[in-house]
């Protein structure tokens, strides 16, 4: 196993409490930040190369860079802890075992962008999780890290937790800011982007829990020292959280840069696929992001071993490739449908869209129509055509990339998968009763 | 019948909700809403009728279309009533290839009742959900506040069964939890 720099104690007596938290190293970070310009601890975000942990991948402290400065005008940071990508689960993993590690982010986070006020937003669904942050948060303030004139600096925070009530679309980040300020999780259209005009139209950042959790280690070793560890412009070490029909499903922190192969087969991490059975495919970056088949997640097209990195998993584009994304890493053995699977996703997506846009709600609810069309024996070889033109007019015609985020998995198994859904199509009804998930998991006890 | 209670909050409940206001700039209660909501359907009935919206648009010195529209748009908040204890599986793409979907057909077999439907005695309340973000322990289900994990028939059996035998009243936000973690003293 490579180096852990967010969840490498989590064993360690009391790592959820204050004190706990501190007889570990915690809260070191914040008094060497709160002695540095705000400048300088933007500066070492900077270096350390970290990019957003929430989906998208963008550095981190160019993000800052961007937030305006309007004289007498509050800026706010905002953590993203709405965490509803399918198949992600390690920010709540984190919350819950180790708070204070988001709280000391946020608080040197805020320090840096000059925010006076900031909020955790948290899925509604984690009550358990609002009240261990709020626990948390009282202890940071009964020592002095938050509230008035923190440390003795002269710098003053209040951290609130603000909680949804359940939505995904409230995880991207204008829809987050339009529900934090109390309305439907509607997106915005952008520029004004939140740099600018965010949460009550003053600047505002949004980062993933993550992210600022990240923030930590980076100020403990400096940017310098992160961006030595993973590879390339993949710095650092992620949280990837994995699940399907592997033998250990669990949330791992890995350098940047670990090969696929290793994570998926290696006891240190997957443990390889359950049962005995073969992979099928992977989905390697939370729902959103184009599955693979086994062939071309290990391996780039051009033969190359394939990495766990932004770039490695990228390669090939989407064609080829796919994306590291939210670190959601779904595994699926060779007795899984793939065509069920994406019907599950697309209506998931039609569920969830917020239907501002056209594309976005009228396609998602036809693709799921269509595919399921394919599990009742009733699809044709038009629909593939069709499910297919109906993606690509949905690809960057929306507000928001969730309309994408729909039209990717459809893109991805129809053309890495087409003869499944031509086998739909020839056995027909005959097809349908197949349970192509449970052969595995019948749920009788072990 | 349920004994019809009057549609206020109690002195805590109250104290409490204006506490949360506080938590946002002034002028901003209308950020509260979320919040307040969750606290509303836990103190007034389990769901949220017209007149609970009309009196939280009250308190946050709001116009009550301005609740319909919000607590219409999130999945939390239940606009019909439900059972005591509402029992919330996730449906979606890693607890399906888990089992999520033999998993909802079973608890429909044992409670005798469709998925949206309340069992005839008021006690469960049947629902699917999206990813809870607890795939890596799959499959699940969510009741109150309370994670059930790496579900079989038979642990999912048992734990409804506890619930039955207990017979509360189970919500996401429970009263003890808000009271005593909202205060935040700065
Ligand atoms: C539909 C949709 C859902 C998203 N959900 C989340 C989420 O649950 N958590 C998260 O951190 N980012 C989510 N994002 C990404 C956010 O919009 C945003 O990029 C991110 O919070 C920025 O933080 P980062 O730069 O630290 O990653 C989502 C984006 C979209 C389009
Ligand atoms: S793309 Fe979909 S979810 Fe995003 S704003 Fe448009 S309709 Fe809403
Ligand atoms: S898919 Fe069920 S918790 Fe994520």
């Amino acid at each position: 196993m490579g180096r852990q720099l967010l969840i490498n104690d989590l064993d360690k007596e009391g790592i959820a409490t204050l004190a706990g938290y501190k007889a570990n190293g915690g809260y070191a970070a914040l008094e060497k930040a709160l002695k540095m310009k705000p400048e300088e601890v933007v500066s070492e975000v900077q270096k350390s190369g970290l990019r957003g942990r929430g989906g998208a991948g963008f550095p981190t402290g160019l993000k800052w860079s961007f937030i305006a400065k309007p004289p007498g005008v509050p800026r706010y940071l905002v953590c993203n802890a709405d965490e509803s990508e399918p198949g992600t689960f390690k920010d709540r993993y984190l919350m819950q075992r180790k708070p204070h590690i988001l709280i000391e982010g946020m608080i040197i986070s805020s320090f840096a962008l000059g925010a006076n006020t900031s909020y955790i937003y948290i899925r509604g669904e984690m009550m358990y999780q609002f009240h261990i942050l709020e626990k948390a948060i009282q202890e940071a303030y009964d020592a002095g890290y938050l509230g008035k004139n923190i440390l003795g600096t002269g710098y003053d925070l209040n951290l609130y937790v603000h909680c949804g009530a359940g939505a995904y679309i409230c995880g991207e980040e204008t829809g987050l800011i339009e529900s934090l300020e109390g309305k439907r999780g509607n997106p915005r259209i952008k520029p004004p982007f939140p740099a600018v005009k965010g949460v009550w139209q003053c600047p505002t950042v949004v980062n993933n829990v993550e992210t600022l959790a990240a923030v930590v280690p980076i100020i403990d070793m400096t940017g310098d020292e992160y961006a030595k560890i993973g590879v390339g412009k993949s710095t650092g070490t992620k949280l990837i959280s994995a699940s399907g029909h592997i033998n250990k499903p669990g949330v791992y922190e890995i350098e940047l840069g670990v090969p696929v192969e290793e994570f998926i087969y290696s006891d240190a991490y997957c443990g390889g696929i359950k049962n005995g059975k073969k992979m099928k495919a992977v989905v390697a970056g939370g729902s959103s992001v184009p599955i693979l088949p086994t062939e071309l997640i290990l391996k780039t097209a051009k033969g190359e071993p394939r990495l766990m990195s932004y770039e490695s998993l990228n390669h090939g584009g989407f064609i080829t490739g796919t994306m590291l994304g939210s670190g959601g890493f779904i595994v699926m053995d060779e007795d899984t449908s793939v065509v069920k699977n994406l019907w599950n996703f697309t209506r998931f997506y039609h569920h969830e869209s917020c239907g501002q846009c056209s594309p976005c709600r009228e396609g998602t609810g036809w693709m799921e129509k269509i595919l399921h069309k394919f599990l009742d024996g009733h699809a044709t070889v038009k629909d593939i055509d069709l499910l297919w033109d109906i993606q690509s007019k949905i690809d960057s015609r929306t507000i928001c990339p969730l309309g994408e985020a729909a039209a990717w998995p459809v893109a991805s198994t129809i053309r890495h998968f087409r003869s499944e859904f031509e086998e739909y199509i020839n056995k027909g009804e005959s097809f349908k009763d197949v349970k192509h998930y449970f052969r595995v998991n019948n749920l009788q006890p072990a | 019948m349920a004994e019809i209670k009057p549609i206020k909050f109690s002195d805590e409940a109250l104290a409490l909700s204006h506490k949360i206001m506080k938590r946002y700039p002034e002028g901003k209660q209308k950020s509260a809403i979320l919040p307040v909501l969750h606290l509303a359907q836990a103190e007034l009935g389990g769901w949220l009728s017209a007149p609970v919206m009309d009196y939280v648009a009250s308190l946050l010195s709001i116009q009550p279309v301005e609740v319909y529209e919000v607590a219409s748009f999130y999945s939390m908040y239940n606009l019909k009533p439900v059972g005591k204890c509402v029992i919330e599986v996730c449906r979606t793409g890693p607890c399906w290839l888990m089992g999520a979907e033999d998993l909802v057909k079973f608890i429909e077999k044992k409670l005798n009742i469709k998925e949206g439907q309340t069992t005839a005695d008021g006690m469960f309340t049947l629902k699917t959900v999206e990813c809870l973000a607890s795939c890596g322990t799959a499959p699940m289900m969510q009741i109150g506040e309370t994670y059930h994990e790496n579900l079989t028939f038979e642990k999912c059996s048992d734990i409804l069964d506890s619930y039955k035998a207990k017979g509360e009243n189970v919500s996401h936000w429970r009263k003890e939890r808000i009271t005593n973690h909202s205060d935040i003293k700065q």
